[in-house]
């Protein structure tokens, strides 16, 4: 066993009971001084719950959690600040409109000898920490202004001016590019060498094995195993996470595809989209590939007639079609699953059933009455056939876990029979099982004759779910790939590496 | 406190808070009736109770679709000045102009529906927040208010037209029916009409809504539209029951309308509330004041008491919302 000197934070029965749940049963483990220890579980397994405990946002039920030796019940995320143990989470907590150095020293500025802000004094510290970081960021531009994996940066610049031991880092990569993800990666192995220690969470499991000393995986609130994630497997880990074997991770089905569902001609939007090209079959999965910011997302959005486009054309089932409002797109039979569900796909405060029956109810209704016995039938079997888990339909959106919620956008829009589906993301941080069942999910869509265009920034989900893959870079497609042909480097390749490629479909 | 104890005193909170959001101000609207009861029985005299609603139903049928718009997290700072101009109006085709009942009648609906329309069409489609362009049409109708009468009030209406604000049925003022009616109607639509739906979504989350193929700023015109009419409405009532168009008419009614609304529970932030907990509000308003009065409590004290109330709805509100995400 490890002498209590390693041991930097250790948990002792730790269980915290929230009305009607269970969130935590008798956790117990340590995490080690200068470690990037990992966190793992689905949703709902308890990591936020303990990760909360730990920084003070929540107060535990019974048990106790040792920081440094000394038991710590934090009243708030300031006072665990002020002990050392800071958090980042997904949604960064930064000031957009505020500089670089005003955002790292918020709450803790230097003040001059009458009480006004040390503006020189801050700028030099702030540029100690970036340099220190090693990495290529203004301090005295706007927050706003800069990307994700920048705003990252500043977040941990801000917990390291406050001389954080433990950094807590929550889904740190789901917005992130690859490149942006090395960078990451580097900064923690850095932090680690100077005696940092580093909690992190993540869904993307061969993160966690590239960058994890020891992972912890939690299920349904309880604590499954501690271990080196050198001495694990991927299969152990996910074992581990859904207490049973998965066995198939990507349940593609081969079909023979059919009629065109989708075609798009020359589609541009200056500056964002140019000469788009492509087609789509009834029966088919074409996965798209390709960087944050490679204009995928803005791709579906102007299928959708979310954003107006300055040329081209778009045909549905042969047909030339003006799309210029989402509304406009649902009637031809497209549907848009968007990346975020919990700003874009749902409205949290509205009740299952309502979610669901949001884009329904024009086809429901009699004179702007509502079928309320419809819409119960279509609804009940929308959460039988999604195994939807809740409580009652009328629960509110915002009370389900994360896979549950996915499952009310995807219900919503399953319920709408449409031809076309376009998913931006459709497993952005949702667990495993949940995963494959959306998978599943897509499969009966395809069965019924639809078409589906996804999105996403998970490679093997586009390798393993895709019937064809195209490939785009800076608002082109450089390139289409079929299922046999495609792998990891082909793909990258594509995203990476030539536009001069010039691989176009069709 | 040991843990036990705080975990139970946690579940009583969130019982608490459950039942708050459901009775929550129909409780409080209770006991200050039975208090002012006790204190004064005359309180309960039925007379004095429709009176009270009578009092109350200008600013109620207004506060009826304000519930609207607030709840698509917007806002309508106009609606007093849309009173007057429609009102004076109203009276101008009355003595002025004619005197034809049905253009009297007609012709103010259609004018705060104009207005009403033009909010919604601005503030959405010249993406102007509505806090600004209904500060604007405060100022602009209040104004043409002032021009059209040139000063002086225009008095002297047809007995007819005094039915809307002074007329009875049975033992029911007119008034009292039209308030009531705007809000069965209004709830009801909410409750089942697609339309009611498409409002709890766009105010819950605009872009969701938006990606749903809901016509989000059809559906904001068409709210702001619905609340100019309920204020041309209110407009009549008012002048009819005035006799008299009057130029200071719905000054500072904006602000009365929207205190029912929120005491009556709807969300500032949209997406939560509806149109009977704005009928407890406004009635909260009223009975207050009616209780004060027959207390002999001096006016300034209202005042102050149905500012506190505006606060102490909103702060349970934001107790509400804290401690449900936790």
């Amino acid at each position: 066993m490890n002498s209590l000197d390693d041991c930097i934070i250790r948990f002792e029965n730790v269980t915290k009971r929230f009305p009607g749940v269970l969130a935590l049963d008798n956790v117990s483990f340590d995490v080690l001084k200068g470690e990037v220890h990992a966190l793992v579980g689905e949703n709902g397994a308890g990591k936020s719950t303990l990760i909360k405990i730990l920084t003070g946002v929540y107060q535990k039920t019974s048990g106790t959690v040792l920081f440094q030796g000394k038991p710590i019940a934090f009243q708030n995320p300031h006072e665990a600040l002020r002990s050392g143990i800071a958090a980042i989470y997904q949604e960064l907590n930064l000031i957009p409109a505020l500089t670089v150095a005003e955002n790292i020293f918020m709450g803790h500025h230097f003040r001059n000898g009458r009480g006004f802000i040390d503006w020189k004094k801050m700028r030099e510290e702030a540029q100690k920490l970036i340099d220190f970081l090693e990495v290529e960021v203004d301090i005295n531009q706007k927050v706003g202004s800069l990307g994700v994996a920048k705003k990252e940066v500043v977040e941990i610049a801000k917990a390291l001016s406050l001389d954080a031991q433990v950094l807590i880092m929550d889904e740190p990569t789901a917005a992130l590019a690859k490149k942006e993800i090395e960078t990451l990666f580097r900064i923690i192995r850095f932090l680690k060498t100077k005696g940092v220690t580093i909690i992190y969470i993540s869904h993307r499991l061969d993160e966690i094995f590239s960058i994890s000393d020891r992972v912890t995986v939690l299920r349904d609130g309880r604590h499954v195993a501690t271990n080196y994630t050198s001495l694990l497997t991927i299969d152990d880990l996910i074992r581990m996470m859904v207490g049973r074997k998965l066995v198939e991770q990507y349940p593609h089905i081969d079909r023979i595809a059919k009629d065109e569902a989708l075609r798009v001609e020359g589609l541009s939007r200056e500056g964002v989209l140019s000469n788009i090209n492509f087609s789509l079959k009834k029966g088919e999965i074409v996965g798209i590939a390709g960087m944050v910011g490679s204009g995928r997302t803005e791709l579906l959005r102007a299928i959708y007639g979310l954003d107006p486009i300055d040329e081209g054309k778009i045909f549905v089932k042969g047909r030339k079609v003006q799309v210029t409002s989402p509304q406009d797109a649902i009637n031809l039979g497209i549907a848009l699953l968007p990346e975020e569900r919990k700003t874009q796909g749902l409205v949290l405060l509205l009740s299952v059933i309502d979610n669901i029956g949001l884009p329904l109810l024009p086809k429901i209704s009699t004179r702007g009455f509502i079928n309320d016995i419809e819409l119960n039938r279509i609804t009940t079997e929308m959460v039988r056939m999604m195994s939807i888990k809740t409580p009652s339909l009328d629960q509110k959106a915002m009370f389900l876990s994360g896979g549950n919620q996915q499952k009310v956008v995807l219900g919503k829009w399953f319920a709408l029979e449409c031809d076309i589906y376009l998913f931006d993301e459709p497993t952005r941080g949702i667990d495993v099982g949940a995963k494959v069942e959306i998978y599943h999910l897509m499969n009966k869509l395809i069965e019924r004759g639809a078409a589906i265009l996804m999105v996403s920034s998970e490679l093997p989900e586009i390798l393993g779910m895709s019937d064809r893959i195209l490939v785009m870079k800076e608002g082109e497609i450089t390139g289409e790939l079929s299922r046999q042909k495609a792998n990891q480097e082909e793909v990258l390749k594509l995203a990476i590496g030539g536009s001069q490629l010039n691989g176009r479909p069709e | 406190m040991d843990a036990l104890s705080e975990e139970r005193n946690q579940g009583l909170m969130h019982n608490f808070f459950i039942f708050w959001d459901r009775v929550g101000i129909l409780l409080v609207f209770v006991v200050v009736c039975v208090i002012f009861g006790i204190l004064n029985p005359v309180f309960f005299n039925p007379l004095n109770i429709i009176n009270v609603i009578r009092q109350v139903s200008i600013i109620g049928v207004m506060a009826v679709g304000m519930t609207l718009v607030i709840l698509l997290g917007l806002i309508d700072l106009s609606v007093g000045s849309i009173v007057a101009f429609s009102g004076i109006i109203a009276a101008g085709f009355q003595v002025k102009w004619g005197g034809s009942f049905f253009l009297s009648l007609v012709v103010p609906l259609i004018i705060g529906a104009g207005i009403g329309y033009f909010n919604g069409y601005v503030s959405t489609k010249g993406k102007i927040h509505p806090f600004i362009v209904t500060l604007g049409t405060m100022s602009i109708f209040r104004g043409a208010t002032l021009l059209i009468a040139q000063g002086k009030p225009i008095s002297g209406m047809s007995p007819a037209f005094r039915f809307i604000g002074a007329g009875m049925i049975g033992p029911i003022p007119f008034p009292v029916i039209l308030f009531l009616g705007c809000v069965i109607v209004v709830g009801i639509m909410l409750k089942r009409t697609v339309f009611g739906r498409y409002i709890y979504a766009i105010g819950g989350n605009q872009e969701a809504a938006l990606l749903s193929g809901i016509m989000v700023d059809r559906v904001k015109i068409i709210t702001y539209t619905i609340l100019g009419v309920l204020s041309g409405l209110s407009a009549l009532i008012l002048t009819s029951r005035l006799n008299s168009g009057e130029l200071v008419a719905g000054t500072g009614y904006e602000l009365d309308v929207i205190a029912s609304v929120v005491i009556g529970g709807t969300s500032m932030m949209g997406g939560e509330g509806g149109a009977y907990g704005t009928l407890i509000g406004a009635l909260l308003i009223g009975v207050i004041s009616n209780g004060l009065n027959l207390l002999g409590v001096q006016p300034y004290w209202q005042m102050m008491v149905k500012g506190s109330i505006i606060i102490l709805a909103v702060l349970m509100d934001r107790m509400k919302r804290r401690f449900r995400t936790q």
